[in-house]
C-alpha cells in the first residue's frame, strides 16, 4: 500500500513541478497576438490558396491587420463579401474589387490549328516550353498538357479531349491566379466576371504578323485593327500585333464581335442575335447596335 | 590503362557512320537566313538593313553587352529583310535574310588554302581578332570564345586543353577537321596559348579515333608544350569539368569555373576558327556539321555556310529517309528535337541526327523503382531522381541546395533509366527557375 501511495505522491509532486514551470514560462514567454488576426483568419476561406500574393490566409489575415487601409488587400476566393467582413473587423472600409474569373485567350482547337509534329516528351507544358514553341505553327498558343490543371485546388479548369484546350468552370474558378502563374504562355488571364456572367475577351494571345499568325490558326488575331476602328469606348488596344479590350473600359456592346475577321473575339453568355445569318458587313453594325 | 573521368558517365553505342567521310562544301542556295542569336548570352544587334548589300564575311549583327558574339554575313547578296525565323531553339527568333549574288568575300580575307603558322600579335591584338571573328563554342554550348580566353581577373590559366573528345554518339564534324586541317589546329592551338600565356597544352582524344591520336602526337613533336592524351571512352567525357578530371585530376568545384583550377577548355573546332580568324582574318561563317543516321543513305560531313537550311544538307546526305521519326539538331545525348527541318545552320550546329521512327518514340514513364542507376551514371554526383520529384512539387530551396545548378545536362540519367522517366526534361527545367532565383538574389 505504501508503495502506491509514493508513487502517486511521487508523480504528483512531478506532476505539480512541471506544470509550475510550464505556467512560469508560458507567463514570461507570452506572445502578445493581435486577437483579430485570429478573427480576420477565421472570416477567410480557408483555402490557402495564395491567390491574394501571401503565402496563406493566417498570413494575409496578419497583412490585413497591419496595413493602414485594405487597399490592395484582396481574397479573390472569398470576393467582396468576405473583403466587407473583414473590413468590418478591423472597421476599416474595404476596397470595391470587381469579382474575377480566368479566361483562356486562346481557341486553337485541333481543327482551327493543325498539329505539324508531335510531342512526346514529358507531358508538361512548361517542360515542352522551354524545348520549343509547340506542336502547331502557332509558338504562343495552347500546349495544351495541363500545367494549368495540376495547378488549380478548385478543380476549375479542365482539358477537353476534344479540343485539347483548358475550359473554365465558371462556378468553381476562384480567380485565384493559380493557373495563370502556372501557364509558361501567359494564356490565361483573369478578367471582371461581368453583368450576368458577360464577357467580351480577344481569345488569342499570337504576337505574330498577320499573315504568319493566320497561317499558323484560324482563329488567330491577325492585328487588323478592325475592333479598334469599331469600339466606340475606346476599350481596344493593339500592341505586336495582338488586339487586347480592356474590361474596365469595355461596355459589352458587342461591336467588335461580328467584325473580327478571324472570329477571334469571343463573347459568353450573350442571348443570341436577332438576325442569327450573318448579314454582309454594311449591315452588321445596324444588328449589333 | 586510358584516363577518364572519376565518377558516372555512360557508354551509348557509338555509331559513327560518317567517321573517315571526307568533307564535302555545299552548294550556297539563292537566300540564307542568319539567325541574329547563335551564342549563348544576348542576341546581336543588326547593323545593316533591307537593301543592303553584303559580303562575305560582312559584319551584319554586333556584339551587344560583354557575353555576346558578332555575327558576318556568310554570302554575298542582298539583305531582304529582318524579320522573326525559326531556328533551333524551336522559337521564331530575329534572323538577317539575305539573297544570294555571286560568292565575293570581303577583300582582307585571306580564302588560299597556305598554311599561315606565324603569329606576331600581341595578347590584346588576338583577343581582338577572336572578338571580332564572332567565334563561339562550337561544340555545342556556343560560349562566346574571347570571353572565355579572357580569365576573371585574380585568375591565371596555367594549362590549355584542347577538348577533340567529340563523346556524342553519332558526331564525327571534329574528327573530320582534325584529319583534314590538324597543321592548322596546331597553329590555333599555339595562336590561344598565347592569348592565354600559357606554356602547356594537352589535346584529349577519345580512344574511338586511333588516326587523329596518332596523326596528331606525329605534329606536337615539332611543337613543344603541346601533348596529345588518349581518353578512354566514356561519355559525357565532352563536357568541361569531366575533360580537366580525366587529364589532369582536378575536380573543379562547385559552381566555379575552370579557371579556378588554372585550365581552360577549347573545343578543336573553335580552335580552328581561332587559326582561320587571327591568320587568315576570316570570321566564322562556315563550319563542319555531320549529317547522319542510321537509315540515313550517305551519312556525311558537311562544309557549311551559316544559314543554309538543314533541309538543304539532309538532302545531300540523300534526303530524309521514309522511316524518319525525329530530326535531332546534334547529337543524340545533348542534341535537341527539332520542329521542322527549315531551319539555318548556325554557329553551334554540330550535326544533324535522323532517328528512325521505331527508336524516336519516348516510352511511357513509368512509377521510380528506386534502383539508383541514375546516380550511379550521374557525372556529377547529383541525385537526379530526387532533382526531378524537387522541380515537379517545386521546391526550390531544397533543389538548390542538392546542386541543381550543377547539372550539366548531359542525359546520361535520361538515357539510363529503366522506369524511362523524364529526368533531365524536369531538372533542366527546375535548373533554369533556381538559377533565375540566385540570380534574383545576387541583385
Amino acid at each position: 500500500m505504501s508503495v502506491l501511495i509514493t508513487a502517486v505522491a511521487t508523480l504528483g509532486a512531478i506532476g505539480a513541478g512541471s506544470a509550475a514551470i510550464l505556467y512560469l514560462v508560458s507567463q514570461k514567454f507570452k506572445v502578445e497576438e493581435d486577437p483579430r488576426i485570429q478573427e480576420v483568419q477565421d472570416a477567410l476561406p480557408a483555402a490557402n490558396c495564395g491567390g491574394c500574393g501571401f503565402p496563406g490566409c493566417a498570413s494575409f489575415a496578419a497583412a490585413c491587420v497591419k496595413a493602414e487601409t485594405l487597399d490592395g488587400l484582396n481574397c479573390p476566393v472569398g470576393g467582396q463579401e468576405t473583403m466587407d467582413h473583414v473590413a468590418a473587423i478591423l472597421g476599416r472600409k474595404a476596397s470595391v474589387s470587381a469579382k474575377k474569373v480566368a479566361v483562356v485567350r486562346c481557341s486553337g482547337t485541333c481543327d482551327e490549328r493543325p498539329r505539324l509534329n508531335l510531342y512526346d516528351g514529358a507531358s508538361n507544358c512548361a517542360v515542352a516550353a522551354a524545348l520549343y514553341g509547340g506542336d502547331t505553327g502557332c509558338s504562343f498558343g495552347c500546349l495544351g498538357l495541363g500545367d494549368c490543371v495540376d495547378s488549380c485546388a478548385f478543380d476549375a479548369i479542365h482539358i477537353n479531349p476534344e479540343t485539347m484546350l483548358p475550359e473554365v468552370v465558371e462556378d468553381k474558378c476562384t480567380a485565384c491566379g493559380a493557373c495563370v502563374k502556372a501557364c509558361p504562355k501567359d494564356i490565361i488571364e483573369l478578367r471582371k466576371v461581368g453583368p450576368k456572367s458577360r464577357r467580351i475577351y480577344v481569345s488569342c494571345v499570337n504576337k505574330d504578323k498577320g499573315a504568319v499568325a493566320k497561317k499558323a490558326c484560324n482563329v488567330a488575331c491577325i492585328g487588323c485593327t478592325k475592333c479598334q476602328q469599331v469600339c466606340p469606348f475606346e476599350a481596344i488596344t493593339i500592341e505586336n500585333n495582338l488586339a487586347f479590350i480592356d474590361d474596365d473600359k469595355c461596355r459589352l456592346c458587342r461591336k467588335c464581335v461580328p467584325v473580327c475577321p478571324t472570329n477571334s473575339i469571343l463573347e459568353l453568355n450573350f442571348p443570341p442575335r436577332k438576325e442569327t445569318p450573318p448579314a454582309p458587313k454594311g449591315e452588321e453594325a445596324t444588328v449589333t447596335a | 590503362m586510358l584516363k577518364t573521368f572519376r565518377i558516372g558517365g555512360i557508354h551509348p553505342k557509338e555509331n559513327k557512320f560518317s567517321a573517315g567521310m571526307a568533307i564535302q562544301t555545299i552548294a550556297i542556295p539563292g537566300e540564307v537566313i542568319i539567325p541574329l542569336s547563335q551564342h549563348i548570352g544576348a542576341p546581336c544587334q543588326p547593323v545593316v538593313k533591307k537593301g543592303d548589300k553584303v559580303k562575305a564575311g560582312t559584319l551584319i549583327g554586333k556584339a551587344v553587352g560583354f557575353v555576346s558574339a558578332n555575327i558576318h554575313s556568310s554570302v554575298s547578296g542582298t539583305v531582304v529583310k529582318i524579320d522573326k525565323a525559326l531556328d533551333a531553339s524551336g522559337y521564331k527568333r530575329d534572323a538577317v535574310f539575305i539573297k544570294v549574288e555571286g560568292d565575293e568575300w570581303e577583300p582582307a580575307v585571306d580564302r588560299s588554302l597556305s598554311l599561315v603558322s606565324e603569329c606576331r600579335l600581341t595578347q590584346k591584338e588576338i583577343l581582338d581578332k577572336i572578338a571580332a571573328a564572332g567565334i563561339v563554342g562550337m561544340g555545342g554550348a556556343t560560349f562566346p570564345t574571347h570571353v572565355k580566353l579572357t580569365p576573371p581577373p585574380g585568375t591565371k590559366a596555367e594549362l590549355l586543353i584542347i577538348n577533340a573528345v567529340e563523346c556524342e554518339p553519332y558526331l564525327t564534324s571534329d574528327h573530320q577537321l582534325m584529319m583534314e586541317k590538324s597543321d592548322e589546329i596546331m597553329v590555333g592551338i599555339t595562336i590561344v596559348m598565347k592569348a592565354l600565356n600559357v606554356e602547356k597544352a594537352i589535346i584529349g582524344i577519345e580512344n574511338n579515333k586511333r588516326d587523329a591520336i596518332e596523326q596528331f602526337r606525329q605534329k606536337a613533336k615539332a611543337y613543344p608544350g603541346i601533348t596529345v592524351e588518349a581518353l578512354k571512352v566514356q561519355y559525357p567525357q565532352g563536357g568541361e569539368k569531366q575533360l580537366i578530371d580525366a587529364l589532369t585530376g582536378r575536380q573543379v568545384p562547385s559552381g566555379a569555373l575552370p579557371i579556378s583550377v588554372g585550365a581552360v577548355v577549347q573545343n578543336v573546332g573553335s580552335t580552328f576558327a581561332v587559326y582561320e580568324a587571327v591568320q587568315k582574318n576570316k570570321p566564322l561563317v562556315e563550319r563542319v556539321v555531320t549529317i547522319t543516321g542510321k537509315d540515313v543513305k550517305q551519312p556525311c560531313n558537311i562544309l557549311s555556310r551559316v544559314g543554309i537550311p538543314l533541309n538543304n544538307l539532309i538532302a545531300m546526305a540523300g534526303g530524309v529517309p521514309e522511316t524518319t521519326g525525329k530530326v535531332i539538331s546534334g547529337g543524340p545525348m545533348m542534341g535537341k528535337a527539332l520542329a521542322s527541318i527549315d531551319i539555318p545552320v548556325t554557329k553551334g550546329t554540330s550535326g544533324v541526327l535522323i532517328v528512325p521512327t521505331l527508336e524516336a518514340k519516348r516510352k511511357a514513364m513509368k512509377d521510380c523503382i528506386r534502383c539508383g542507376k541514375c546516380v550511379d551514371v550521374c557525372p556529377m554526383g547529383l541525385n537526379p531522381t530526387l532533382l526531378m520529384n524537387l522541380t515537379e512539387y517545386e521546391v526550390w530551396d531544397r533543389a538548390e541546395k542538392n546542386g541543381i545548378t550543377d547539372c550539366i545536362e548531359c542525359g546520361s540519367c535520361s538515357y539510363t533509366c529503366p522506369a524511362d522517366r523524364p529526368l533531365l526534361d524536369y531538372i533542366r527545367l527546375g535548373k533554369g527557375k533556381v538559377m533565375g532565383i540566385v540570380r534574383a538574389r545576387k541583385n
